[in-house]
């Protein structure tokens, strides 16, 4: 028995224990006749412990397993985008294939095309230096994205020979004058963090279309949010309408653990989706990852960083990447699993100890950085969180809350209302306004951050005044509050929600969120004046132009209508005063 | 590899026998056990190496001594296939229990089942007609849609499992269902209401029931249900026919899951269930769907009851994380006397946006779905108010909601358990109903169809 071929010892579910091998830690090995891929994660004297990717059922003891040396790697290069992958990179079209409907075990699968040719386009001659991280050439990868293709991390040197031509990824198109060969493919361990020269605070927001998030709770380029919420909230409308129309360059979209047809439909779906801001398929922009919650756990638990890999290698590129992970409880879960089968020490819940500090670890490879070449980059991280019956005071939401500067909390009482996204304005937060602010002022307006004070504040008085109207009633209240309580209504059914679904609402821009806040308050201003002036409050609100306004938003063109609107509202409040 | 008997047997701990010194042993092998007095159990590996053996038994240990002889069967668990399979009546094991011939084999599949490639899912798209109000207006069943009935003890989930199962058929269709029924530890005389129920409507020659019941061994409701969704595999993506399963009760299941866990002395997680408890469930239910090339489908109707009623129990917590929506019976409603007490606010369909319309079912169908349910919402909230203030303090809108409320609960939940309601009929019923509510508060009606369909405001 030599050092690289060793045989089964035990097998417990995904868990098998390995006698003979001298195996690193995280090194990739081939499990039993059918070669099962699987991985070292614990070293015991001569053991080595092993959680395997596929099926074990029908393994025996004494089956070989063989080392390969690597670590668990992703392939990175032209073809990621428009690509399907399970949680180990293997492309679930071919996995159709080579096995048919169902997933098989024991197949093997190249993450990129390696005969697929590429029309590569050299930006460096002979001569030039280069070094890690620099961008050699670039190949038009889908209509909307150019691939770069980089200097390996850890190669250096003086560019020898360089050709532009058809090449497909395995072959070298540059070389280096000490005879290093540079494909267009590279290989990167998911679990190491691909290198960058440093970490920038985040400035610029990443806009998304759906106003609660972008007005009240803005995300940075490069941060981290978290979305917890208990089932049937609409977490993953929320993901999918962010991997939709969010102004990322490239969206990586992990579906960690979920229903199958949840992904079948984003397949189904995205294709024909033209995304907002490059009016081209949204496909094109898109690499997605599918473990389904029936599907392995160990492969499971490997899909996250397979994900967030693949996102790093175009952040490296110079692009503004954002990742959904969709659900990290149930990566939790996985790791979980693994941990229990390991017999180790559990922490809260059986969760492992190591919980905290592997979420941590995850959303700390979101963030905006300098490249290797010197331009900017931003990984973007948006998890989804299950809490178990909704209470987030379980570890995992309380292990994410830690670390992200963004809270989005879905609330299954709105959502029961029907109240979408049914995120809860009164306890969601977002650290963000503060670096924000100034990309807000110099771009959108410069009243944008009083301006959303003034909604959010809005939205407190009401959660306070509706209290009192649960024990007493509207009628007993104030003309003054009641008009706060209509305003504040205004807020929630014209502003907070939007139709995700909806052609036209379920995208606005920045500038309209901006003017249909700023017309809120405008309403607040008019009617206060008209019930000065002895206007009712009856008649104030329900003028008709009211209605327009806030109806017409389903309407193509809105934002050009939007003061026109408004100006129809104050003359008929005016009015509704007057008659009195 | 069989037929070497081992009778090594070194610890018996509630379903679990260990044994040791055995020649390599399988991950998930069937084991025969031969017990002294001659009878016969079976189980299957759960965990194996050099030393050691666990085996966990489907029949429980009752009996298992020291002595007992172990033979390994060199396999999977795998269940005989057929066509012959519909009609027939058979244990929580798989073996023949309504008398009949043993099934005789086309195939054999793995019951462990395994995962649908997500690239080669269809999204399901085809309306289900159930003939319930409730289910067709407001939480539509879709075919290929896995969707559970949370119920609770003492409430009449079984009627309407099987008013589902009788009446289910697609929009304009013939075609009919073949049911696969999959009892897990429920009482003779539930199974037996089941059973004369399809009897007597004639649906048995089109069903297939796995049936474990209350006093069979729990360790069996393990691979029941596995069963049962392989033989509706089968029987859908080999033989084009529409599988609708309908497995109860998911609570047994998931507490045999903990017994077995226990039992193994395995960290629990919340409630004592075991941490892998989703993955497990997602391994029963993610066997729903379509998909493409195949004509068959299965749409899965799990029931499970809430221990306490409470929804964020471990159980319903979990399914409702992987199912496709959920119908929550009511206690409430089902004390006013109303059938179907099925609680429309908390039940949900997640696949209901992409089946219904003017192609499918008819155009205004997402429009009055909405404006039902957020009226009758609103109504229900109402309730609480006039409580404290009394209904005079109401305004004219808040009056009518109220109104509706009871109308909603009366006339459009409340039909009788052969009542058969055309989808038309639903729509129809609604719009009757929802004049009651002056159009001006009906803000979620488009005016198109208040101008098409309003009983009195048409135009």
């Amino acid at each position: 028995m030599s050092d690289e071929n060793g045989v089964i010892y035990r097998i417990s579910g995904p868990v098998v224990t390995a006698m003979g091998i001298r195996s690193r830690m995280y090194e990739v090995v081939r499990v039993g006749h059918e070669g099962l891929m699987g991985e070292v994660i614990e070293l015991h004297g001569d053991k080595s412990v092993i959680q395997v990717y596929e099926d074990t059922s029908g393994i025996r003891p004494g089956e070989p397993v063989v080392r390969t040396g690597q670590t668990l790697s992703v392939q990175l290069g032209p073809g990621l985008l428009t690509q399907i992958y399970d949680g180990i990179q293997r492309p679930l079209p071919v996995l159709e294939k080579t096995m048919g409907t169902f997933i098989e075990r024991g197949v093997d699968a190249d993450g990129l095309d390696l005969e697929k040719v590429w029309d590569f386009e050299a930006t460096v001659s002979a001569g030039d230096e280069v070094e890690s991280g620099s961008v050699i050439g670039t190949v038009q990868e889908t209509e909307t994205i150019v691939h770069k293709v980089m200097v390996p991390p850890g190669q250096s040197g003086k560019v020898a020979s360089i050709e532009s031509g058809s090449f497909n990824v395995t072959q070298t198109v540059c070389t280096l004058d000490d005879g290093t060969e540079i494909q267009m493919m590279q290989k990167w361990p998911v679990r190491s963090p691909r290198p960058y020269k440093q970490k920038y605070a985040p400035d610029t927001p990443l806009v998304t279309g759906m106003r609660i998030l972008d007005f009240l709770f803005p995300l940075a380029k490069g941060g981290a949010a978290g979305i917890p919420g208990p089932f049937g909230s609409g977490k993953t409308v929320t993901q999918q309408s962010l991997a939709k129309y969010s102004d990322a360059q490239i969206v990586v979209y992990i579906g960690c653990g979920e229903r199958g047809n949840e992904m079948t439909e984003v397949l189904d779906e995205f294709p024909h989706l033209i995304d907002p801001n490059t009016g081209k398929p949204l496909m094109n922009r898109t690499v997605m990852i599918a473990n389904t919650s029936n599907m392995p756990v160990a492969a499971r638990e490997a899909s996250v960083y397979t994900g967030i890999t693949i996102a790093e290698y175009f952040r490296d590129m110079g692009y503004d990447v954002a990742l959904m992970a969709d659900s990290t409880s149930r990566w939790a879960e996985a790791m979980r699993e693994i941990s229990s089968r390991l017999e180790e020490m559990p922490g809260e819940e059986g969760y492992p100890a190591y919980l905290s500090s592997r979420l941590a670890e995850f959303y700390e490879r979101a963030g905006r950085v300098e490249t290797l070449e010197g331009e900017d980059g931003s990984v973007t991280v948006i998890g989804a969180v299950s809490p178990p019956g909704g209470d987030i005071s379980e570890p995992v939401s309380q292990g994410t809350l830690r670390i992200v500067k963004v809270f989005w909390g879905l609330d299954a009482g709105l959502a029961r209302q029907r109240h979408f996204p049914a995120i809860n304005w009164l306890s969601s937060y977002s650290l963000y306004p503060q670096s924000l602010d100034q990309w807000f002022r110099d771009n959108i307006a410069s009243d944008f951050p009083e301006i959303r004070t003034e909604i959010s504040s809005l939205l407190q008085v009401e959660a306070e005044l509706q209290e009192i109207v649960q024990l007493v009633g509207s009628d007993a209240l104030p003309v003054d509050q009641q008009l706060t309580l209509e305003v504040a209504r205004m807020i929630r059914e014209f502003f907070l929600q939007q139709n995700g679904f909806h052609e036209v609402d379920a995208y606005s821009g920045l500038e309209q969120q901006y003017k249909m806040a700023k017309a809120i308050l405008t309403f607040q201003d008019s009617a206060k004046k008209a019930l000065a002036a002895g206007g009712q409050l009856e008649d104030v609100v329900n003028v008709p132009a009211r209605t327009n306004l806030m109806r017409d938003r389903f309407e193509s063109g809105y934002i050009d209508r939007v003061d026109g609107l408004v100006d129809e509202m104050n003359k008929q409040i005016a009015a509704a005063a007057e008659e009195k | 590899m069989s037929g070497k008997e081992y009778r090594t047997i070194t610890d018996v701990k509630g379903p679990l026998v260990f044994l040791e010194k055995t020649e390599p042993v399988a991950y998930g092998e069937i084991v025969q056990l031969r017990l002294t007095d001659g009878s016969m159990k079976n189980g299957q590996v759960l965990d194996t190496s050099d030393d050691m053996v666990v085996v966990q038994v489907f029949e429980g240990t009752a009996g298992v001594d020291l002595g007992t002889g172990v033979k390994f069967m060199g396999d999977v668990f795998k269940l005989p296939v057929s066509k012959d399979l519909i009609g027939r009546i058979l244990d929580g094991a798989g073996r023949p229990r309504d008398g009949g011939p043993a099934i005789v084999a086309e195939g054999e599949a793995d019951i462990i089942g395994a995962a649908i490639n997500p690239y080669s899912r269809q999204s399901p798209h085809d309306f289900i007609q159930t003939g319930i109000s409730a289910i067709d207006c407001c939480t539509t069943l879709v075919r290929g849609q896995k969707l559970p009935i949370f119920s609770a003890s003492g409430l009449p989930h079984n009627d309407i499992a099987l008013q589902i199962a009788r009446q289910a058929k697609l929009k304009d269709s013939d075609e009919e269902f073949i049911v696969v029924f999959c009892a897990m530890g429920i009482t003779a005389e539930e199974y037996n209401f089941f059973r004369s129920d399809l009897e007597r409507t004639g649906a048995l020659e089109n069903a297939v029931l796995f049936v474990n019941l209350a006093d069979d061994p729990a360790v069996e409701r393990l691979i029941t249900p596995r069963l049962a969704l392989t033989a509706a595999e089968y029987l859908a993506f080999e033989h084009d026919y529409h599988v609708l399963v309908v497995y109860t009760d998911v609570t047994n299941y998931c507490d045999a899951l903990r017994q077995i866990g226990a039992a193994r002395e395995e960290v629990p997680g919340r409630r004592g269930y075991p941490g892998y408890m989703y993955t497990d469930l997602a391994m029963l239910y993610e066997r729903a769907g379509l998909v493409k090339g195949k004509k068959g489908s299965i749409t899965q109707f799990p029931i499970l009851t809430m221990p306490g009623d409470d929804i964020t129990h471990p159980i319903p917590d979990l399914s409702g994380y992987i199912t496709e929506g959920q119908i929550v019976i009511s206690r409430e409603l089902h004390g006013s006397g109303i059938y179907p007490p099925i609680n429309v606010l908390p039940s949900l369909s997640r696949l209901m946006g992409g089946c219904i319309g003017e192609k499918t079912t008819r155009e205004d169908h997402k429009s009055v779905s909405d404006q039902m349910y957020a009226a009758y919402a609103q109504g229900r909230e109402l309730r609480g108010l006039v409580a404290i203030v009394g209904e005079d303090a109401l305004n004219e809108r808040d009056k009518q909601l109220l109104d509706f409320s009871g109308l909603f609960e009366d006339k459009f939940l409340r039909q009788s358990r052969d009542e058969d309601r055309s989808i038309d009929e639903t729509l129809d019923l609604c719009w009757e109903l929802m004049q009651n509510i002056s159009t001006k508060y009906l803000v979620r009606l488009d005016q198109k169809w208040i101008d098409k369909y309003h009983p009195t405001e048409k135009k």
